[in-house]
């Protein structure tokens, strides 16, 4: 069973994101979708002031295996992306939590919140997958 | 949905399975790019007992593979291995394999696995003719083991010579049929066994430091090697002659199946050919990905990916004879970008050939 920390919000679409502060968000791609992925070699991250509806496609991460579109999580603004990922996309393999977040994002629209899984509904719905 | 005899043991060694050909096979057993690296600079095997073994026999053995397949049949020894296409009237590619000249009358033919139908029902559709035996080899298993350091590890487990064993020969040793034979560009072995002793082979070649490495690195390392894989680089739409394969067709004696179709596209020369293309920016380049020049679209990716020796991405493409481009461009989603144009292979021996 991969990794879920309790305290993160997920999507369907195996984003992970951590509220660092008001209406600020982290996101990266979860440690299940990653070991899905295999080595990632490649990240196309978005681009900074870029704003998004909810599940637009905002980048892709590329692996030795396959190209995975990734979404906005939520409706709002990039503010902050993790320029590491250019040089040393294996991040993303090695710490899915923590140095292999992809973007922070300033969201829109608090009502879309609830649309985010909590972990027990995430690791609910990777275990079929697994 | 098919199984090799060493299911379990990939299992056990943690494997990724997915489909390959009607075929439950191990992709990675957790990093494809470190099992990459384990064949260019020490020693993988690779299970690849799902591939199509084929005995032929019989006093009309040699005429028979030399009408069917494009190679010269007769220029190999005893013992030696041949690379060959096998083409459909029109000269387009039905499969490659490679062919062991195991006696005078008796060969041996190792083809791909999701062409293992279509191969046999032809096979035994044009020996009507002949007087050969065609029998298909199901109770055997392969284990490919393949980099620098693979003669020591399998020298470790047998008391026959490997050291001289030539590249392209067979040897024979008991059960254990080997050809210095391989798919990734480096030294190594086949090595065609019964299926009922290949789990201790591998455990043993597992005690040996021997990584096993699945079929996502056996794809980087051949398309590194510059080797092609049926169904993306070539099938029955193209002939040899258009996908950079005319090196394996005889040149003279045109009577094989294909032949005269061959000898017009040789008389009025090749339309079509296969360069290599190395992505200049980040990105990975992919098979289907549409390949321009300044006037528009010219050809296509027939096998791209990231290449872990050269860190760059690389691919094949298809595109006319005549573009002497040095550069080119790939459509990767809505971006045009930029790719340098090389002669494959990109990798030999351990070595990246790109220029920095």
């Amino acid at each position: 069973m991969s990794y879920v920390p309790d305290n993160l919000s997920y999507t369907a679409s195996h984003e992970w994101l951590e509220e660092i502060e008001n209406g600020l968000y982290r996101v990266g791609i979860t440690e299940f979708a990653q070991e899905q992925l295999g080595d990632i070699v490649f990240v196309e991250l978005p681009e900074n002031d870029e704003a998004y509806a909810q599940e637009d496609e905002c980048g892709v991460v590329e692996s030795v295996k396959t190209a995975s579109d990734l979404f906005a999580p939520l409706s709002g603004t990039i503010v902050e992306v993790n320029l590491a990922l250019e040089d040393s996309p294996e991040l993303i393999n090695e710490s899915p939590y923590d140095d292999g977040w992809i973007f922070v994002i300033e969201i829109a629209d608090d009502s879309e919140l609830d649309s985010l899984l909590s972990a027990e509904d995430y690791r609910n719905s990777i275990e079929d997958e697994e | 949905m098919n199984k090799t005899i060493l299911y379990q043991m990939h299992l056990d060694a943690g494997a990724k399975m997915v489909d390959f050909g009607g075929w439950q096979m191990p992709i990675n057993y957790g990093s494809q790019i470190e099992e990459h690296h384990a064949v260019r600079n020490d020693c993988g095997m690779f299970d690849v007992s799902h591939m199509t073994i084929i005995d032929v026999q019989g006093d009309d053995a040699t005429a028979f593979l030399y009408r069917l397949l494009a190679g010269d049949i007769t220029k190999i020894n005893i013992n030696q291995a041949l690379y060959s296409t096998m083409l459909n009237p029109d000269g387009g590619v039905i499969d490659d394999l490679i062919v062991y000249k195991q006696a005078d009358h008796q060969y041996r033919i190792i083809s791909n696995a999701a062409t293992r139908d279509k191969d046999m029902a032809w096979l035994n559709q044009q020996a009507q003719n002949f007087k050969v035996r065609i029998q298909e080899q199901t109770d055997l298993a392969i284990l490919a083991l393949q980099g620098p350091r693979a003669e020591q590890r399998l020298q470790s487990l047998l008391s026959t010579d490997l050291a001289s064993l030539k590249k392209f020969y067979a040897l024979q040793d008991n059960a254990l049929f080997i050809g210095r034979t391989g798919y990734t560009g480096e030294d190594g072995f086949e090595v065609v066994l019964p299926a009922k002793d290949a789990p201790a082979l591998w455990q043993q070649l597992i005690k040996a430091d021997v990584t096993p490495c699945g079929l996502g690195a056996r794809d980087t390392l051949r398309l590194e090697a510059g080797l092609h894989l049926y169904g993306q680089d070539m099938d029955e739409n193209i002939s040899p002659i258009n996908c950079g394969l005319a090196w394996s067709v005889r040149k003279k004696d045109h009577d094989f199946i294909g032949g005269p179709v061959i000898a017009e596209q040789r008389q009025n020369g090749a339309e079509q050919k296969l360069v290599g293309l190395v992505l200049e920016g980040r990105g990975v380049l992919r098979h289907g990905q549409i390949v321009c020049d300044d006037n528009g679209e010219i050809g296509i990716i027939t096998s791209g990916g990231y290449s872990p020796t050269t860190e760059k991405a690389i691919a094949f493409a298809r595109i006319p004879k005549d573009n002497m481009n040095q550069s080119l461009f790939v459509q990767i989603r809505n971006k045009q970008l930029p790719c340098g144009v090389v002669k494959p292979p990109f990798v030999r021996n351990g070595q990246s050939l790109l220029e920095e």
